[in-house]
């Protein structure tokens, strides 16, 4: 399954960053995403962590997805930057190289290590919290609020997606 | 204008004060200010900006945040105890804000059923109404048109109605059919339930967008909320004062009339609202606290309580349901809400069993964000948690239900002495107990419930039964209508019996609560205190 800028849109639009999904909400973002300013390399090598390995496009739908995200919201930026360094500080300690540059074992490895697969998600919290909160509960978000995501698992209209009022009457056969 | 220039300050010559900006208090403030009247309204919390709901519904979604958070309730300005035998979570049953809790409520709205106004007479339990369906049914029908619910008039249990609803119904789910097979089999009709959310364009709002997440939120505005009839109230010339708990009421030297209500602004000051008349629609806990607060020489066990009445007799609605698995797709937590319900065992009431409804879930299970975004979950993430998504998402199936709780006198919302609130007030300590009659309520909706899913095959893994069953939400009974003084709070025209302008809005007045959702009911109730106050004037 390809993720798409319009999947990252449709995505963002459950966040409120883009109200509707067009060609004028695909421009407004272009300047953005083409100056990202947090270590999209790690957030995208994350997400393909994160992300069912069916997926691919996972770069254009984060680029877009954080730019948008992160945009105007200086303290949130600035959490995700932070939480980014501490996962790619990690993965510098203990696999001696930079987390983008990982195989996918190593990533996950990584990831888990640093206690971000079990421990509550916290912005306000010690690094792992922080690491669960901003980047890969951020992500997951992204992904399981878009209708490509709900799709991949059982629905298209997703909570957190205001995907309309028809899709809840029609049987899984429709 | 930044929070700090807001003019908190009464207002000069005030015809009425109303305290509380919820559906209540707004729809008195909105006909009121029509009729040309110089309308006040206090709000003890804060007026949220409409920008903030995706915010909000995300604050709902991510695990990092309580159920409290996304109203920004908590903290001493909402601190209460408990103290009776039922742990009541109250801060996860309100919002203080400007549109009160209907900013989180589901927006489900009946009427009553005739049966409800007279449960004394026909079963011999609690007090009739002093009124009747007859005297409630125009007021009914303008709550519709207010609101705006989107219904149709398919129900056969539901009481006499003479107009259409203003907007068709939403149409029934996909797993509505599924239940209909089951209902069917066993003789069980289904009918539409009545929305207060737009099915098409209504009021200058869109129709439902399908984010999923009515209750907390709802980020169209396509659900009714409050703020609708504050706006169009202060489009009439009302005035709203966000931020501005009510401290106590204050009244003239005989004791027979309010004089005015003190109020607290974020700066610390104290202001003295006057006005002709005044009207309580803070809800079921706060207007007995305020009236428990304001007492007096003349009134000593608090203002308006000459029958003791006050803050007794508090009710809610217990919920009952189940749900499981099904050996197939069901669905769920495409919208918010509910399509389907059944109110066929609703009157076979008698002399120890309630009045219960039966719901119809879209919503059973978790949402796949929900499973993806908790540290519970089994798997962390990848190819296995999308897996454990799946196993966890497709195939839910849930009923629930309301019971009816009468009322008794024990059951109560007092002073807390010992705990106070951000400006020294006594906190509202709440007293609550289940007895036998509702626990037999309870266990004759699920045996109905445990009926439809035994003929739909559904592999049933959770039930809330009497033992563990909770309140709905729905705050009733704490200054309860009558025409006896020595027993009831408020007259028939919703005046207190001890204070010539003194009015309560709200489903405190309730005498008995029946088995469906209140607000339907606060807001006819509402708009006879409107006329009655407007006669007054």
């Amino acid at each position: 399954m390809e993720l798409t800028r319009r999947d990252a849109l449709a995505a963002l639009a459950s966040t409120g960053i883009v109200v509707g999904a067009g060609a004028a909400a695909l421009s407004h973002l272009d300047d953005r995403r083409a100056k990202p300013d947090v270590d999209v390399d790690t957030l995208v090598a994350v997400a393909e962590v994160l992300y069912p390995s069916e997926v691919t496009g996972v770069r254009e739908f984060v680029e877009t997805f954080v730019a948008g995200r992160t945009a105007d919201r200086p303290d949130y930026h600035a959490g995700m930057a932070d939480a980014l360094a501490v996962v790619d500080e990690r993965a510098e300690r203990w696999f001696d190289g930079p987390f983008a540059t990982l195989d996918r074992e190593d990533r996950d490895a990584t990831l888990r290590q640093l206690g971000a697969d079990a421990i509550p998600p916290d912005p306000e919290g010690r690094p792992p919290g922080r690491v669960r909160y901003y980047v890969v509960n951020e992500l997951l978000y992204a992904f399981y609020t878009s209708p490509a995501g709900g799709s991949l698992v059982g629905t298209e209209n997703p909570i957190g997606h205001p995907g309309g009022t028809t899709s809840y009457q029609r049987g899984p056969d429709a | 204008m930044s929070q700090g220039d807001v003019d908190r300050t009464p207002s000069p010559r005030s015809d009425v004060c109303i305290v509380g900006a919820g559906p209540a208090g707004a729809l008195v403030a909105h006909r009121l200010a029509s009729e040309g009247y110089d309308v006040v309204v206090l709000e003890a919390g804060p007026r949220f900006d409409p920008d903030d709901r995706l915010e909000r519904m995300e604050r709902h979604i991510r695990p990092s945040h309580g159920p409290e958070d996304v109203w920004d309730m908590g903290g001493p300005r909402d601190a209460y105890t408990n103290a009776g035998e039922e742990h009541y979570p109250l801060n996860a049953a309100r919002v203080k804000g400007v549109g009160g809790t209907t900013l989180h409520w589901q927006g489900m709205v009946f009427r009553l059923h005739e049966s409800d106004f007279e449960r004394r007479s026909r079963h011999g339990v609690g007090r009739d109404w002093p009124i009747g369906y007859d005297d409630l049914q125009p007021y009914y029908a303008e709550a519709e048109a207010e609101l705006g619910v989107a219904g149709a008039d398919d129900n056969p249990f539901a009481p006499p109605r003479a107009e259409p609803f203003p907007m068709p119904a939403f149409r029934p789910s996909y797993s509505d059919s599924l239940f209909a097979e089951a209902c069917e089999e066993l003789g069980i009709a289904m009918h539409s339930a009545p929305n207060a959310r737009n099915s098409e364009a209504h009021d200058g709002r869109s129709a439902c967008q399908g984010y999923g997440t009515c209750k907390p939120v709802c980020p169209s505005g396509a659900k009714y909320d409050a703020t609708v009839h504050v706006a169009k109230a202060e489009g009439e010339g009302a005035r709203v004062i966000d931020r501005a708990p009510a401290q106590r009421i204050e009244h003239d030297r005989s004791g027979e009339t309010v004089e005015a209500v003190v109020y607290a602004t974020p700066d610390g000051t104290e202001h003295r609202q006057e006005a002709r008349q005044f009207v309580l629609a803070a809800g079921g806990i706060e207007i007995p606290r305020l009236l428990l607060l304001s007492r007096s020489t003349q009134h000593p066990d608090g203002l308006a309580n000459s029958s003791g009445a006050v803050g007794r007799y508090f009710m809610d609605h217990l919920f009952a349901g189940m749900g499981g698995e099904l050996d197939a797709p069901t669905r769920q937590k495409h919208v918010g809400f509910i399509t389907s319900e059944s109110h066929q065992f609703y009157d076979d009431v008698d002399e120890s069993v309630g009045p219960y409804k039966l719901e119809f879930l879209n919503y059973a299970g978790q949402s796949p964000v929900n499973v993806a975004l908790s540290t519970e979950s089994e798997a962390a993430w990848g190819d296995a948690l999308a897996e454990e998504i799946r196993d966890t998402y497709g195939n839910r199936i849930a009923m629930g239900g309301l019971c009816g709780q009468p009322p008794r006198a024990e059951n109560r919302v007092t002073l807390d002495p010992d705990v106070t609130d951000d400006h020294g007030n006594p906190v509202p300590e709440i007293h609550w107990s289940l007895g036998d009659r509702e626990r037999r309520t309870i266990e004759a909706a699920n045996e109905t419930q445990a009926a439809i899913m035994n003929e739909l095959g559904v592999d049933v893994d959770w039930v809330t039964d009497a033992a563990t069953t909770g309140p709905a939400f729905h705050h009733m009974g704490t200054t309860r209508m009558g025409t006896d003084p020595d027993e009831s709070v408020v007259n028939p025209r919703l005046r207190t019996h001890d204070l010539d302008n003194c009015w309560i809005a709200s489903a405190s007045t309730f005498v008995t609560g029946g088995a469906l959702n209140p607000t339907l009911t606060i807001a006819a109730l509402a708009l006879r205190a409107a006329d009655a106050v407007d006669a007054e004037l």
